[in-house]
């Protein structure tokens, strides 16, 4: 780890305006952050803590949407959401292990975008919204491949509003030396519409699968998807599962979700 | 008799201390004016160094010194413990091994340039700074395409990449072929035994210390054998007499036998805190372990069993590429010759065996001993192969090994590779495992499985192994360039509590509470009396160390050997003390009695006695009551047991889940049962490790893919089921004073094989004709197998 300034503001703005010095990057929860420190992979001029800002902190319900704020970590989601959203409260649940769950961040996850992370898939099946100090960005144009995002330059993700589906289910398939998802989909049923985002499958990052999606809102049953393929031309391909492998996957735990919801 | 003698299972005395955090392991070792070295290691796996530019480093803060292979000129290489010979009757081929990388880069890893300094922190912000002037060249990574005519060249000095190429038994092979010929039926398997990181909970330390007053130097390290360090680094790397040189291994956190070998970050610290005249340390991150702590395994092997026509075994032979990475660690050459090919073997009465094992450098990490260390490579060639072979004939995997095994009245058994089994009971451990895994309920079992979709396996396999070793003569004319006996000094105090020094070393295995059980057996006296005292060559005799599950039967016996001395002497102070003939003294519960008659005298009178001897036969013996032992045993012993895992795989996805798993071993007596059971556990872990997730990968250009554990996958408690041990079936050593065999490695031996016969017996019985899948059975190979 190279030296660096260290600050924590409490609120938004004053974490803003301690992001516009060159090279200060936000700190979250630091999961995905400080292994890349000490690994000195990173040299930051300035760390921003954004653990100091009560009003980045806890759930709320209102209007058939659940909003996640930005510095909300993991257990607090696998705890608050457990009645009203089960199916991301298991989310929650199944990220790393305690450790990793009392200090990650939804926002931290949702803004480093990394090709494996588990939130994106449920921001993306549910058309979440991300919510900035500057704007609100739908998870659709929010997500712009591996590791990649809308974020510009010191922007904070200060919340993610979620629809609350009828019905949801989140099938990890851990990698099996990381634990990361090798894929995970996220299936979100809504009265008029289904959802099915997709993680660590895709050299693209995190995606819907839209034709899942269609067949499913017709018939939800793992039945309406048995008759499609997933192309494996973008998957991932490595030392852990290779793209038809992880094509084969996203199809077996799609209808695996749907017959959990 | 104590309560805490030979059979009872006391808790870990050792335990308290490592599970309060007070423990002492070498990295809790800080000296005064210490300072640090950060190793800059290669990146790349080949290329000539043209040259290294230090200057920029050089004045940055804090430097002390900066070291490049020029400051090792006249410094001796790492030295390799063992010489194979080749079937042509040639020595190997023996390449330097530099502490700091002279000329070229071999592998990703290799010490590139060290920089000594203040802190840790500007050591590593000077290796930065330094700029290596490198040539990069194709790297050689493939077993096959390196003995390849015009591969490119690890060692350019070498004639080709090929260490050695090893025939065993070379007079048998035209008999072996002959049977061949004549065989009924034939099964053939090729298979690779994966490559694995040893990965111990505590990484690599290590303290160099020089006092000028005595001239005298100090290693600290995370060692499983403290005086072999001083042997090798002492006599052949830094030039130290032993007498002026300690090695000091404390609290060991795992070792797996990547600690035995002497590395070149020990002989660095050593030789630059003399230089510098401050103590230098180093402590590895687990991204360096990766990449400099000898590896395991790595073989790729052709095995072929020939049967009658009454399905018993006429000949067996096998093909073996053994990686030995770019240079030959401490006991490399050793794993794949004399503890493989010995045991090729195993359980059964096959009467002709040829094993050929072809050793190769490659531009990768050093491979060693890793738990099992060549016998289970060799167990899981052999069980494989059997479970093939069976699956071939279409007749019970389990009866087509009972018939087939030595039986019990054929002990001592001379096998055709070169060992004498001095006892053991195969029929006993199988019809032990059959009955604890509940076989005959199996299929019932495996209905209920299908009815949620998945698929039910069973698998089998026996392991023999050689431990304990060995006697010294014989490792000597197969090429070990050390002995194998085992030392210890047994010091009883004046007031009845005893010391035993001893040269085994405990990393896990809880010497310090065996050891006082058989002392407290012997004497009857509470083990609590008996303290054990390993790892400082300063104040413990010359020994070899711990590995090859040697501790008990070794050096347990060398402890034995020296109480039996003591024991005779206090004897005859005993029969001074109470005027009777020392041949009718008789020790029991810690009192000494005369025979037929009611005189006693108390354990602690005597060796007061001892100590204060006034009343005491000065004309016949000396004062004072401690006696030293050095055992060498007469033979390997030979544990040995029948291992059965149950596994159910996922159709759709090809996850593997491990439902029970059930180990009979004959590890001969056993001293404390919890112990054992613990050691089984351990290995049984590891062994699933290897045949379901471990894999050091790497690509074409010599890069480690699995460098960290987001891809090397290691077990975890969720991956195992609870594991059934039984020892119950035991056939004590004949050649050992305990009649103990020793009980470390077995799990990791007879594992791999059991699960992986498990799955594919899960495959086979549901529609799937898969032959074998490689380790790890990961989830994505088991579902590419079911669907090729």
């Amino acid at each position: 780890m190279y030296n660096f300034e260290f600050v924590k503001p409490s609120s938004v703005d004053e974490a803003v305006a301690a992001l516009k010095d060159e090279d200060a990057q936000p700190l979250s929860g630091g999961q995905t952050l400080i292994p890349t420190l000490k690994q000195r992979l990173n040299q930051p001029s300035r760390l921003v803590s954004l653990l100091g800002i009560a009003d980045l902190v806890g759930l709320s319900e209102s209007g058939g949407e659940m909003t996640i704020k930005g510095a909300t970590n993991h257990a607090t989601v696998a705890a608050e959401a457990a009645s009203s959203f089960p199916g991301l409260a298991a989310l929650a649940g199944k990220i790393g292990d305690p450790a990793v769950r009392n200090r990650g961040t939804i926002g931290g996850s949702i803004a480093n975008n990394d090709p494996s992370a588990c939130y994106p898939a449920a921001a993306m099946a549910c058309q979440a919204t991300i919510v900035t100090n500057t704007r609100e960005i739908a998870a659709d144009d929010f997500f712009e491949g591996m590791f990649a995002t809308a974020l510009d330059e010191g922007e904070i993700v200060t919340a993610v509003r979620f629809p609350v589906p009828e019905a949801s289910n989140y099938q990890k398939f851990e990698q099996p030396a990381s634990r990361f998802p090798l894929t995970g989909v996220f299936v979100a049923k809504y009265a008029d519409r289904v959802g099915v985002g997709v993680t660590g499958a895709s050299n693209d990052g995190v995606f819907r699968w839209k034709e899942a999606e269609e067949a499913l809102a017709s018939n939800f049953s793992p039945d309406a998807i048995s008759g499609l393929t997933v192309p494996a031309d973008d998957m991932i391909s490595d030392l852990h599962g290779s793209a038809e492998y992880r094509a084969h996957l996203v199809k077996v735990l799609t209808g695996r979700g749907v017959a959990a919801c | 008799m104590p309560k805490d003698g030979i059979g009872a299972s006391t808790k870990r005395r050792e335990d308290v201390r490592f599970l309060t955090g007070t423990g002492r392991y070498t990295d809790d070792i800080n000296l005064g004016k210490q300072l640090y070295v950060h190793f800059l290691r290669a990146d790349v796996a080949h290329a000539r160094i043209n040259g290294i530019d230090t200057s920029a480093a050089e004045g940055m803060p804090g430097v002390v010194r900066i070291f490049t292979a020029k400051d090792f000129e006249g410094v001796g290489g790492l030295p390799c413990g063992w010489q194979v010979t080749d079937k042509h009757g040639q020595p190997m081929q023996e390449p330097k091994h530099p502490i700091i990388a002279e000329g070229k880069i071999r592998h990703v890893g290799e010490i590139v340039a060290a920089v000594v300094a203040e802190t840790l922190d500007q050591a590593r912000d000077a290796a930065e700074a330094i700029m290596p002037d490198l040539e990069e060249l194709p790297a050689v990574v493939d077993m096959k395409e390196a003995v390849r005519e015009g591969a490119t060249k690890v060692h350019d000095d070498l004639t080709s990449n090929l260490c050695y190429d090893w025939g065993f038994v070379e007079e048998n092979k035209a008999a072996v072929d002959e049977a061949f010929e004549k065989a009924a039926h034939v099964t053939t398997l090729e298979l690779v035994n994966n490559r694995l990181v040893a990965n111990p909970m505590e990484p690599r330390v290590a303290v160099g210390d020089y006092a000028a007053h005595s001239d005298e130097s100090t290693l600290y390290t995370t060692s499983q054998n403290p005086h072999v360090i001083r042997l090798l680094m002492g006599a052949f790397v830094l030039g130290i007499p032993e007498h002026k040189l300690r090695v000091v291994a404390p609290d060991v956190g795992g070792g797996f036998g990547t600690k035995i070998f002497h590395y070149a970050e020990e002989a660095f610290c050593t030789f630059a805190a003399k230089q510098l005249r401050r103590p230098v340390k180093w402590t590895s991150t687990r991204s360096e372990a990766f990449i400099s702590d000898a590896h395991g395994r790595d073989h790729v092997s052709k095995i072929q069993i020939a049967l009658d026509a009454d399905n018993n075994f006429t000949a067996l032979r096998t093909d073996t590429y053994a990686n030995m990475g770019a240079y030959l660690s401490t006991f490399a050459p050793s794993v794949p010759t004399w503890l493989h090919g010995v045991l090729m073997a195993g359980n059964y009465r096959t009467p002709l065996i040829y094993v050929n094992v072809k050793a190769v450098f490659t531009n990768t990490v050093p491979v060693d001993a890793y738990r099992g260390a060549g016998r289970p490579e060799a167990t899981y060639q052999l069980e494989r192969c059997i479970d093939k072979c069976a699956r071939e004939l279409g007749v019970d995997p389990a009866e087509l090994r009972r018939q087939n095994f030595i039986t019990p009245d054929q002990f001592p058994y001379a096998t055709p590779v070169a060992v004498e089994y001095d006892t053991g009971n195969y029929h006993a451990t199988l019809d032990k495992a059959l009955e604890l895994a509940d076989v005959a309920g199996f299929e019932a079992r495996a209905e209920e499985s299908k009815r949620t979709g998945k698929l039910r396996g069973l698998g089998i396999a026996n392991y023999i192994e050689a431990c304990g070793i060995a006697p010294s003569n014989l490792v000597g004319q197969l090429g070990a360039r050390a002995g194998l006996y085992e030392s210890a000094t047994v010091r009883v105090n004046a007031t009845g509590g005893v010391v035993v020094m001893t040269g085994s070393h405990s990393h896990g295995q809880g010497h310090e509470t065996t050891f006082p059980q058989v002392i407290a057996d012997m004497i009857g006296i509470d083990a609590s009396q008996v303290e054990i005292v390993h790892g400082d060559t300063a104040n413990t005799p010359m020994g070899m160390g711990t590995y090859g599950s040697r501790s008990l039967a070794v050096g347990g016996s060398a402890m034995f050997r020296a109480a039996e001395k003591v024991i005779n002497k206090a004897k005859k102070i005993a029969a001074h003390l109470m005027e009777a003939s020392e041949g009718d003294i008789e020790l029991k519960d810690g009192q000494f009695t005369v025979a037929g008659t009611d005189k006693s005298v108390a354990w602690g009178d005597v060796t007061l006695a001892a100590y204060v001897p006034h009343n005491y036969p000065l004309d016949q013996i000396e004062p004072g009551l401690e006696e030293t032992a050095f055992y060498d045993p007469a033979n390997f012993t030979y544990p040995s047991g029948t291992y059965i895992c149950e596994v159910e795989v996922d159709e759709g996805t090809g996850q593997v889940e491990v439902l029970s798993f059930t180990a009979a071993d004959d590890f001969g007596n056993v001293v404390n049962p919890m112990i054992v059971e613990g050691q089984v556990h351990g290995g049984v872990a590891q062994g699933i490790g290897q045949a379901l997730l471990e894999n050091c990968a790497y690509d074409a250009d010599g890069q480690l893919l699995s460098a960290t554990y987001m891809d090397y996958a290691m077990p975890r408690a969720a991956d195992l089921p609870m594991i059934t041990v039984d020892h119950s079936c035991q056939t004590p050593c004949t050649h050992n004073p305990l009649g103990v065999k020793g009980c470390g490695e077995a799990g990791a031996i007879g594992a791999p094989p059991a699960l992986v016969n498990a799955v594919l017996d899960a495959l086979n019985r549901n529609g799937h004709a898969v032959d074998h899948i490689d380790m790890p059975l990961s989830p994505a190979r088991v579902w590419s197998a079911m669907n090729a």
